[in-house]
């Protein structure tokens, strides 16, 4: 079996994406090891009311917790030089104004860049959308992260999407365990593959035809 | 002036049966515990409940004394909110949640954050309903009012008027001016707005004319109600942050999973 990339690497080469100055949102799940690689240059927010935090606390340090002081995942963070902080109200009118590069999770992209994020199909499932929605939908650039296919080997990247969509056309980058694909209005894009792994191999995992970018190279990290 | 300084109970004994609740509800930062312990103990029923999201304090920290939000579970009738839990109520067992709602005994309204804080500033600045582009498409459209405006789609969301409001704050002087800190200002000062009477708990109760008033967030027009947690109770502030540390050193960093 061919080794596909750690949540640790997949995140960071999606930190890599980042430019200075940016300010960021992270999701929960792999978006949320992102932070550890974050440039200095980029500020991170969180939905719960706070831009431009420092890093996440370690068990090491407990006498740094400060309980008005956590992210919206639960974790507690140290105060940073620049932070701001603010209520939930400021919070998404800053999520919606095309302000933030968004890092989500995802259950399924389709071609055209729609995003399922939630199941919700099952009648004993409830609603855990959270800031989801309005983070797809508002975001300058909306980044998933996810495996490329399923735990039983089912593509996540597909023509149209099987789950309920949390919010349409929004998606212009996903990044999986095995490449990196970019949401055009021509379709999907093969950018980046992972070390040892061939195009056709790829394309074969992938429920949505790929074009190939020009210049497709393996990712680095 | 009437005094607006009330004990838990005090500040409860009017809430009746089928009220409609708003609580920020988000970890322990701004979370009105104390509040909520509260309303618990009053047990009215048939509660409609607005908050940001319905967890499960963490094991821990219920068996250091705190009160968990979804031990109101029986005393609700329906739950708006961006963010339920649905395995990890402890106390009732795993199928709890389930049962209640295959049972039409609780309605469950999926929401979004954005759209549940926007909500209530409707509902704070009396307009009738606004159109939100959010969840267009999705399973929050369900029964809402589609329209499209200058070839967008938008969705008819309602405002939010709750009758009582459970908010934190960190501070309040004897008018009700509210000063917040860190994340743990979250949605409370809009919940004080939208709501017809508004509790507030604080950890500390200051004289007029202390506070700052370029620093206070919630001006104390809004507030009706403040209760003082007391210093030896586990919400208080020193022992809170205390229990927190504690914990932490012993566990990884969170406090339960949002």
């Amino acid at each position: 079996m061919k080794e596909r990339l750690s949540e640790e690497l997949l995140a960071m080469r999606v930190v890599k994406d980042l430019q200075p100055g940016d300010y960021c949102n992270l999701g929960l799940g792999t978006p949320q090891l992102c932070a550890s690689y974050m440039p200095e240059s980029v500020k991170v927010h969180t939905e719960n009311g706070a831009i431009g935090y420092g890093p996440l606390l370690s068990c090491a340090n407990p006498e740094m917790v400060d309980p008005d002081l956590m992210d919206a995942g639960g974790k507690y963070f140290s105060p940073a030089p620049g932070m701001s902080l603010f209520d939930i109200l400021t919070s998404f009118a800053i999520i919606r104004s095309g302000r933030l590069t968004t890092i989500l999770g995802g259950l399924q992209v389709s071609v055209k860049g729609d995003l399922a994020i939630h199941t919700l199909s099952e009648a004993d499932e409830y609603p855990q959308i959270g800031g989801a929605m309005d983070l797809a939908w508002g975001a300058k650039r909306v980044l998933i992260t996810m495996s490329h296919n399923t735990k039983r080997g089912a593509p996540k990247i597909l023509k149209e999407l099987s789950l309920p969509v949390s919010a349409r056309g929004c998606v212009d980058t996903i990044f999986t365990d095995l490449a990196v694909i970019k949401v055009t209005p021509q379709g999907l894009l093969l950018q980046e593959y992972a070390p040892g792994w061939t195009i056709s191999e790829i394309q074969a995992l992938t429920g949505a035809p790929l074009s190939v970018a020009d210049n497709v190279r393996e990712i680095e990290f | 002036m009437e005094s607006k300084i009330y004990t838990p109970a005090e500040a409860m004994a009017d809430i009746q049966d089928g009220a409609h609740i708003a609580a920020h509800i988000w970890g322990l930062a701004g979370t009105p515990l104390y509040l909520l312990r509260a309303l618990i103990e009053r047990g009215v029923k048939d509660l409609t409940l607005y908050c940001s999201t319905f967890l499960p304090t963490s094991l821990k920290l219920t068996e250091m004394g705190f009160s968990s939000p979804v031990d109101l579970l029986p005393q609700l009738q329906k739950l708006v909110s961006p963010f339920v839990g649905s395995r990890a109520f402890g106390n009732f067992g795993g199928d709890f949640l389930d049962q209640r709602v295959r049972n039409g005994e609780l309605e469950i309204e999926a929401t979004t954050h954005g759209v549940l804080a926007s909500r209530l500033h409707a509902g704070a600045t009396s307009l009738g309903g606004f159109y939100s582009p959010i969840g267009t498409g999705t399973i929050i459209e369900r029964g809402k009012e589609k329209r499209i405006i200058d070839g967008q789609e938008y969705l008819l969301e309602k405002p939010i008027r709750p009758d009582v409001g459970l908010i934190k704050a960190d501070r309040a002087d004897r008018l009700g001016n509210l000063v917040y800190r860190g994340t743990g200002r979250g949605i409370n000062p809009l919940i004080a707005m939208a709501s017809r009477l508004t509790i507030v708990e604080v950890f500390e109760i200051v004289e007029v004319g202390e506070l700052d008033p370029e620093t206070v967030i919630t001006p104390g027009i809004y507030v009706d109600r403040i209760v003082k947690i007391p210093e030896a109770d586990i919400n208080s502030k020193k022992q809170r942050r205390e229990t927190v540390r504690r914990l932490f050193k012993e566990n990884q960093n969170s406090e339960g999973k949002n």
